[in-house]
């Protein structure tokens, strides 16, 4: 039973994944991301979300890992503290309270224990890069106020601060300068492009900056994409500096490889460029990654690449320019046309993704579970460049149909629609385009909507366009004798006196439609389209209309945009009633009679739930944020709640989400958001953390052999153990048929029994055990992979010392007898 | 990543007759030859052995021809009277023939006079066939008889009196020497059994009976009269299958296509339509001059031969098949090198790298991939691509509008390539289809060879060609928005009830057009 708390506003999932650097882990199995106020892990291999490192109190902005040691990282955040975090378990270790806002993290391995952060200085825009030094104590929670200020008026962003050679110097960039602090000399030296300064319309300030790892030189990115790489920069008169350009817009990010002979680079193209030994001629390129490319991480090995894009995307990418995997948020990048809908098959949310896609967004699992091309043209990311865009979607028929509407206007008179109708095919699982209809209307499309009856034969569509007219679609066989096919074709044009159809809405049972006419709304006999009766409020167009569902399937709502809403009775052909709400969404719940409308108010939004047959609503949520909501959608939930106050009865069956304009996605939850977003967290084993390169399988195999042996050389006790499998009672006993072994209670002591140590033999054998576990671990070694048979052979080391001894008394004790036999008088004789 | 997606070429529906692999078949035949007969021509029968000549009934003669000659090769005159239904036997050696007179005639094909003559009609027999064995005639006649005639002795065997009209056609089945049915203008189809003496069954096709036939495998029975074209299941006991009615006149003759797939039906008004036999659907129709009273297909449907009223003889060969040009073939590697490696297993610590499957891309595209938008202007512009498929052109030059590139792909010709898009400009500005995206492309030449005009005759000339259309252009989008006014007027003196309103189709803002340059 769900206790009766009140009923919160939380933020549900989608949230960024590219504001800052993605970060790799040692062994470039993990990769870490910010996102709002948490941290995330994921597996590189598998795409999936392995850990949620959740603690701070506001938004995350910077992560590194701990320079020392390798499996702890570093966050700090907003809310003015440094956490240390074990990440393969997702422990909190330590917080660092240094109470500034922290903009962007920096740690490397040679200023000891101090790190750097970026802060705010009182001025406005104008951040300072200070070190901070990090108190060594048990604590948990520590004060960290010693601040040295190392530079000054620097920019926000991490991409404008770098590193260099061991830390020996940071770079970092603002405007037309580049300013580089050398720690050793505490001397600061600044760099001018010298035709920059005075140039009226010069696009050639800084945007971000990269340090060579191993020698003295500092890459820049400027706005007009040129990249400049800045050498002997100690000397303020004989610094030289050379010019890569590729780009034709802005460098977004630049980034070393890890040996330093590749740079990285990415802008607004969309293409990953690789420049080889800081040449102009040896480029390499991985194009069409889809949107602008934000940031580029490399992993300490060397081995990936990974960039992050501005559609909520971080895509790992291989040392040979290969995408390996992608990481996909729900995407934010576009504004949303088309209104958030749910897919009735798989309940994800759909929305406008990327330009030209429709996401699929599991609110479950808070990931994409896929894109639909909808345009199906190569995308150019140029700016300014007015693309198609999709501005309608509208699911049918359970999920059958799909019916989409793109459109592109460049000039007032030129406006190029396409609707686009799909099919879900079984047998890809996926939509598939049925029918494209060039020019459906001669203006703006301005509602789309299915007729979803349940016992509805003919899937009908009804379009409202702001040229005056709707039209109904209907499916119709389009098969001959050579193929079966079925197409939409137009089947009726309404008009009523040429004024704009703005909204268009079949009731419950798909009988009557609903088509708004700027003021007036007419109901439509969906039999025969007859125009039936017409409704006309004088309180301005008609916002939204929709059919109230069960038991109120009697009433028609409609909102006006001079913040009227209005009740009509179908039956008795009159207003209800009305209020004056001034509503910017309105949605029915498709699992009971209520309705949601948010209206806007002058200090934010209100939620009013209410059924069409009462005009008091059945609950109220003032002020459920601060800006204006867009879009919002009932989702049905899997499982029912029962709550029991009445005010949260609507919440039963499905839940309510919906879209600011800033587009954060909200929901109303009576839980904690971190009850909410319990991850998969599967339990990571403690492996070592060094990743596994072809040399480890050939150098490193021998080495740990050699290790063994003079281990074992050093130390006679240490009894290498082998595993269950080859001990050969208990071999035995699995390979024997069940029928002619004993009883198992006969069994079962003496398998305990060959279990236990019997220390009076231990002394006795230790030369024979000797020998005999050297061949044991050749074998072993050859046959298996290193790492997994030593781990075995960890975990086994308590049990497995009783074992030998068990195997030895038998296999030997013969000839332990005969030891006894001899004679050993002929020692005292010597 | 996702690869190139290649530029959306628009697809504009084709008005008129669907292209499907039927119409393609049934139109791969060269132009008809026309042979001018004495009368109505009123069967055509083809040889069922090489080389396929074909006797035609015409007047009081039989005329048969070889398969490509004009002129008969072989003429029986014989008749006192007007011939009918001129048959071969199943081995092409004999041919059968009924006349006006109530006789029938037997012809060797090399002799001249009947072999035999079978008396005993007494008015005109307009239908005989040979049976399943070869050795008897089944003959029709309007006197309301079907006879059935033995060859070697040219003696009658039976008379059917079941019919109470004209038989005025029938058939023999194939399968079967005793069976054969006729149909009337009694409005039946009969199946007779020489066995029995009386007919099997019959059924009732509701209109005079012009034509029947038996599909070979003797299983189904079409029948043809007044406008209907029925099919009866005959295992069913003569079960009414389908019934077309698809001609708008009386349907006189049926023939099955030589694969038994389609069934060509023609009529007196003139068409041939032709029917799949598995869904009944008409799948094609030919036109004739004038009315269709007998039609015949050649082995292999290289051969329709049609008979009309006004005594042409149509002929339509089938197309010879376009020889393909053996071009020295490339050398290309051996078999083996294609399956080196194929059976190989992948073992365990083995990596399978599958080598990506490469996508064709057309050529405008590779150009547009790699952003050389000119080239792929060019490419579009070729006169094999503007002719044949100004689609694609129009959809490129669209999508380098997409890509705000279109100036700059337009920018930079020369005489010779700037009178190359006027060409197509002056071609398709005025259809509607393609107006919109050539009126833009059309303004942004005019920007930028607006200071160049005067320094090429060949341009300015192009030049002021497409303002002379712009202008016609104009004046037609006037005079029917006139028009429009006109019937806008005509409609609202009608006044009725206003429940639906008129659709208005607004003229395309085609011409919103253009300042003109001189």
């Amino acid at each position: 039973m769900v206790e009766e708390e009140s009923v919160r506003v939380v933020r549900c999932g989608g949230s960024e994944l590219n504001f800052r650097r993605a970060v790799f882990s040692a062994d470039s199995k993990y990769i870490f991301c910010v996102s709002g106020d948490f941290v995330k892990v994921y597996s590189t291999a598998t795409e999936e979300c392995v850990h949620i490192l959740q603690g701070h109190r506001n938004l995350v902005t910077g992560i590194q890992l701990n320079p020392n040691n390798h499996l702890q990282l570093y966050s700090c955040s907003f809310d003015g503290t440094i956490k240390l975090w074990d990440y393969i378990d997702g422990i909190l270790i330590k917080t660092f309270i240094v109470g500034h806002k922290l903009h962007a993290f920096f740690a490397h391995a040679h200023a000891e224990d101090s790190v750097f952060v970026i802060i705010k200085k009182e001025k406005p825009d104008a951040f300072q890069l200070v070190s901070v030094k990090l108190p060594k104590s048990t604590s948990q929670e520590i004060e960290a106020e010693e601040l040295s200020l190392v530079l000054d008026y620097i920019n926000q962003s991490p991409k404008c601060i770098a590193f260099g050679n061991e830390g020996e110097y940071v770079a970092a960039v603002r405007d037309f300068y580049l300013s580089v602090y050398f720690f050793k000399k505490k001397k600061t030296s600044r760099f001018t492009l010298s035709s920059s300064r005075n140039r009226k319309h010069a696009k050639n300030n800084f945007t971000c900056v990269a340090c060579h790892p191993k020698e003295d030189c500092i890459a820049t990115g400027h706005e007009d994409g040129k990249i400049r790489l800045w050498r002997n920069f100690d000397d303020d008169k004989k610094y030289t500096y050379t010019c890569l350009h590729w780009h034709h817009d802005m460098v977004m990010d630049l980034a070393f490889s890890v040996t330093g002979t590749s740079l990285l680079s990415g802008g607004r193209e969309s293409v990953l460029v690789e420049w080889r030994d800081a040449a102009e001629k040896n480029k390499e390129f991985l194009p069409r990654l889809g949107a602008t490319i934000e940031h580029i991480s490399v992993s300490p090995a060397g081995d990936l690449f990974c960039t992050s894009h501005s559609d909520n995307k971080i895509i790992v990418i291989h040392r040979n320019l290969e995408a390996s995997a992608v990481i996909q948020g729900l995407v934010k990048d576009s504004s949303i046309l088309t209104g958030l809908m749910i897919d009735p098959r798989t309940k994800a949310l759909v929305l406008n993704g990327k330009p030209g896609h429709l996401q699929f967004y599991s609110l479950q699992s808070d990931k994409q579970l896929y894109n639909l091309d909808i345009v199906q043209q190569e995308y150019i990311n140029d700016y300014g460049l007015i693309q198609i865009e999709l501005t309608k979607a509208a699911f049918g028929c359970h999920g059958n149909w799909l019916a989409t509407v793109e459109q592109r206007q460049e000039k007032k008179t030129e406006l190029e629609l396409q609707m686009k109708l799909w099919t879900y095919s079984k047998k890809t699982q996926g939509f598939i385009l049925n029918t494209k209809v060039n020019m459906p209307h001669e203006d703006h499309i301005t509602a789309l909507c299915f007729c979803n009856a349940e016992n509805s034969e003919n899937p009908t569509l009804v379009t409202a366009s702001r040229d005056g007219h709707f039209k109904v679609w209907i499916l119709t066989d389009d098969s001959d004798i050579y193929k079966k096919a079925v197409g939409w074709t137009c089947d009726f044009v309404g008009s009523y006196h040429k004024y704009q159809a703005t909204n268009c809405c079949f009731s419950e049972d798909g009988s009557l439609l609903a088509v708004s006419f700027e003021e007036i709304v007419t109901i439509w006999d969906s039999e025969t389209w007859e125009l039936k009766c017409t409704f006309c409020q004088r309180a301005g167009n008609i916002r939204h209309l929709c059919f109230g569902r069960l038991t109120c399937s009697k009433y028609l709502l409609g909102a006006t945009e001079n913040g009227i809403l209005c009740c009509w009775n179908l039956l008795s052909c009159a207003l209800e009633w009305s209020a004056k709400l001034n509503i910017r969404v309105m949605e029915p719940d498709p699992n009971s009679e209520n309705v949601a409308a948010v209206s806007k108010s002058s200090v934010g939004s209100d939620l009013f739930v209410f059924k069409p047959s009462e005009p008091r609503p059945l609950y109220i949520q003032k002020n459920i944020c601060r800006e204006e909501v867009q879009w919002g959608v009932f989702v049905p939930r899997d499982v029912p709640e029962s709550f029991t106050s009445e005010a949260y009865q609507w919440l039963n069956r499905s839940q309510f989400y919906f879209l600011t304009k800033s587009q954060s996605l909200l929901t109303f939850s009576t839980k904690s958001p971190e009850e909410k977003l319990t991850p998969t967290s599967k339990q990571l084993l403690a492996e070592e953390s060094l990743p596994t390169t072809p040399f480890y399988f050939i150098l490193g195999k021998h080495r740990q052999q050699q290790d063994e042996k003079s281990n074992e050389t050093l130390e006679n006790e240490l009894v290498q153990l082998p595993l269950t499998e080859n001990i050969p009672a208990i071999s035995e006993l699995l390979h024997t048929p069940a029928h002619v072994l004993p009883s198992a209670s006969f069994l079962c002591s003496m398998f305990v029994s060959s279990l236990l140590l019997s220390k009076e033999t231990k002394s006795a054998e230790e030369i024979p055990d000797d020998i005999d576990m050297e061949e044991e671990k050749e074998s072993h070694s050859s046959g298996e992979e290193n790492d997994f048979t030593e781990k075995v052979e960890d975990i086994n080391n308590a049990d497995l010392g009783e074992d030998i001894v068990q195997q030895l008394s038998k296999s030997e004790e013969k000839e332990l007898r005969k030891f006894r036999k001899i004679d050993y008088s002929w020692i005292t004789a010597l | 990543m996702a690869g190139y997606k290649p530029a959306a070429i628009q697809t504009y529906p084709i008005l008129g007759e669907k292209i499907t692999q039927d119409t393609l078949y049934w139109n791969n035949y060269k132009t008809p030859v026309q042979i001018k007969e004495f009368g109505a021509v009123s069967k055509v029968d083809f040889s069922p052995q090489p080389p396929y000549n074909y006797a035609v009934t015409a007047s009081s003669r039989i005329h048969i021809y070889g398969r490509y000659s004009q002129e008969p090769i072989k003429t029986f005159s014989r008749f006192k009277d007007t011939a009918y239904c001129a048959t071969f036997r199943q081995d092409g050696r004999l041919l059968v023939a009924g006349s006006e007179d109530g006789g029938v005639q037997l012809f060797d094909i090399t002799g001249r006079a009947p072999l035999r003559q079978f008396e005993g009609h007494t008015k005109a027999v307009h239908t005989v066939d040979f049976t399943a064995d070869k050795y008897h005639v089944v003959s029709g006649a309007d006197d309301y008889t079907v006879k059935l005639w033995d060859i070697p002795n040219s003696k009658e065997i039976l008379t059917f009196r079941e019919h109470s009209d004209y038989v005025r056609c029938g058939c023999a089945s194939k399968l079967n020497p005793d069976l054969f049915v006729t149909g009337s203008y009694d409005h039946t189809v009969k199946m007779f059994d020489t066995r029995t003496n009386q007919s099997v069954f019959s059924v009732e096709h509701g209109q005079p009976v012009e034509s029947v036939l038996l599909f070979p495998s003797g299983g189904l029975l079409v029948s043809a009269g007044g406008r209907y074209v029925k099919v009866w299941d005959m295992l069913k006991g003569g079960q009414l299958l389908v019934s077309l009615k698809n001609h708008h006149k009386t349907v006189t003759c049926l023939c099955l296509s030589s694969s038994g797939q389609r069934l060509l039906s023609g009529s007196l008004d003139r068409k041939v339509k032709v029917y799949s036999t598995t869904s009944y659907k008409v799948v094609h129709s030919f036109d004739y001059a004038a009315s269709i009273l007998s039609l015949a297909l050649a082995h292999e449907d290289e051969t329709i031969v049609v008979g009309m009223t006004n005594g042409i003889l149509s002929v339509k060969h089938r197309k010879s098949e376009p020889k393909k040009d053996s071009l020295p073939r490339r050398r290309r590697p051996a078999y083996r090198t294609f399956i080196k490696g194929k059976s190989y297993m992948k073992q365990r610590d083995d990596i399978l790298i599958n080598r990506p499957s490469k996508k064709h891309l057309e050529l405008y595209d590779r150009d547009l991939k790699n952003f050389r938008v000119s080239k792929a202007l060019d490419r579009v512009l070729e006169p094999s691509c503007t002719v044949k498929t100004p689609e694609i052109t129009v959809s490129i030059i669209k999508e380098l509008n997409r890509r705000g590139v279109l100036a700059n792909a337009l920018a930079g010709r020369d005489e010779k390539e700037i009178s190359r898009v006027l060409n197509f400009l002056i071609r398709n500005l005025s259809q509607p289809r393609f107006a919109s995206v050539l009126i833009n492309a059309a303004e942004i030449i005019i920007d930028i060879y607006l200071p160049v005009i005067g320094q090429s005759p060949v341009v300015d000339k192009k030049f002021l060609l497409l303002q002379g259309l712009v202008e016609k252009e104009i004046d037609y989008q006037k005079e029917l928005l006139e028009t429009l006014g006109m019937m806008d007027m005509l409609f609202a003196t009608m006044t009725r009830k206003e429940s639906t309103s008129v659709l208005q189709h607004t003229p395309d803002e085609l011409l919103e057009s253009k300042k003109v340059e001189s």
